[in-house]
């Protein structure tokens, strides 16, 4: 599709414009992109508030959760004035905010088995910003099997970790992390704790991802998992490989249709 | 012998040790925490008893992380 920028375009994303990597044509790319922003919480928030304001022309937001006094010390798309208000309607007002031109497409429900493939196919990138390993592996399989691209990031207490999945063409989570761990062997956020700031390292290293790959610019975290602790400051990337035995895109995988026994698993059902 | 453990250089005091071995030298509190990879390649988890670490090993220990 052919597509000039306006006057007033050409000021806003004047920044964009005169990098090289991106320039007009990235910053078109980007306005005449899709991008699913699953959980708006910790990243999300970051995420879906970087993603508006570099003129990502749709973006998609997944969370049926509402707003709760906690959320607030790191989920900064959301304000007191927010408390029990949908967190997806809450975060369209600010991306509104920010960047009236772009369209956001709020999608009141949690992903499941039922539903992920049909809307996941509908984006060009799918960010994971989910708080349960579930979700996590449900966003995983549903990605490698339609095709989409994504970012996989994890945070807890003073860490991080953050990875770019090529379906197909790069290792994807469970080429590494294979399983989801047994109910309870591994802490959640809300049992051991975040470090708010932790949630908004990750999140713009994943929206720099996105937009990376929508734009071309750069080469991606594929093929390697980076990991920090703020605590030193240590980053750390290690790299991965796509493995051929992978369960859902090795050679025989044994995954070829998404089901909610992850969620069984992970004791959410 | 000598591995590199997350990047850095370790000796280990001893002449055998299993996957399981390391988690519990090392600490985590429980082998399901983490994806173990050496040199490059993952270790499934039911094989921590199995695998042996070797001289020279680069180790990986990548822990799960669900928080978002």
């Amino acid at each position: 599709m052919l597509m000039n920028l306006t006057d007033e375009q050409m000021d806003r994303y004047s920044r964009h414009l005169i990098l090289k990597e991106v320039g007009p044509e990235g910053q078109i790319k980007l306005l005449q992109s899709r991008v699913l922003v699953v959980g708006t919480g910790g990243l999300g928030s970051p995420v879906s508030l970087y993603l508006a304001a570099a003129g990502v022309g749709t973006i998609g937001l997944v969370d049926a959760d509402t707003v709760d006094i906690s959320n607030l010390q790191r989920q900064i798309i959301h304000t007191t004035a927010d408390i029990d208000r949908p967190k997806v309607e809450s975060a369209a007002v600010k991306l509104k905010a920010i960047n009236p031109e772009i369209k956001i497409e709020p999608w009141l429900l949690y992903l499941d088995a039922s539903n992920s493939l049909d809307i996941i196919r509908q984006y060009d990138f799918v960010i994971d910003g989910t708080d349960n390993f579930a979700t996590k592996f449900l966003i995983n399989d549903a990605c490698v099997l339609a095709g989409v691209p994504y970012s996989h990031g994890g945070i807890l207490r003073f860490d991080g970790q953050t990875m770019t999945v090529l379906p197909r063409k790069s290792a994807c989570y469970r080429c590494c992390f294979h399983e989801p761990p047994p109910a309870k062997s591994v802490p959640s956020c809300s049992q051991a704790g975040i470090l708010g700031a932790v949630a908004g390292m990750l999140g713009t290293i994943q929206a720099a991802e996105a937009l990376k790959f929508i734009t071309g610019a750069g080469s991606l975290l594929t093929d390697s998992l980076l990991s920090f602790d703020a605590k030193t400051m240590n980053f750390r990337r290690v790299k991965l490989r796509k493995r051929p035995d992978c369960p859902v895109c090795g050679e025989n995988p044994s995954i070829i249709e998404l089901s909610d026994s992850e969620r069984e698993a992970c004791g959410l059902k | 012998m000598e591995i590199r453990l997350n990047g850095e250089s370790r000796c280990i005091n001893a002449a055998h040790l299993t996957v399981a071995g390391l988690l519990e030298m090392e600490q985590v509190p429980s082998p399901e925490m983490v994806a173990v990879q050496i040199d490059g390649e993952i270790v499934h988890r039911c094989a921590y008893n199995d695998t042996m670490v070797g001289d020279r090993n680069q180790v990986d220990l990548l822990y799960f992380m669900a928080g978002g």
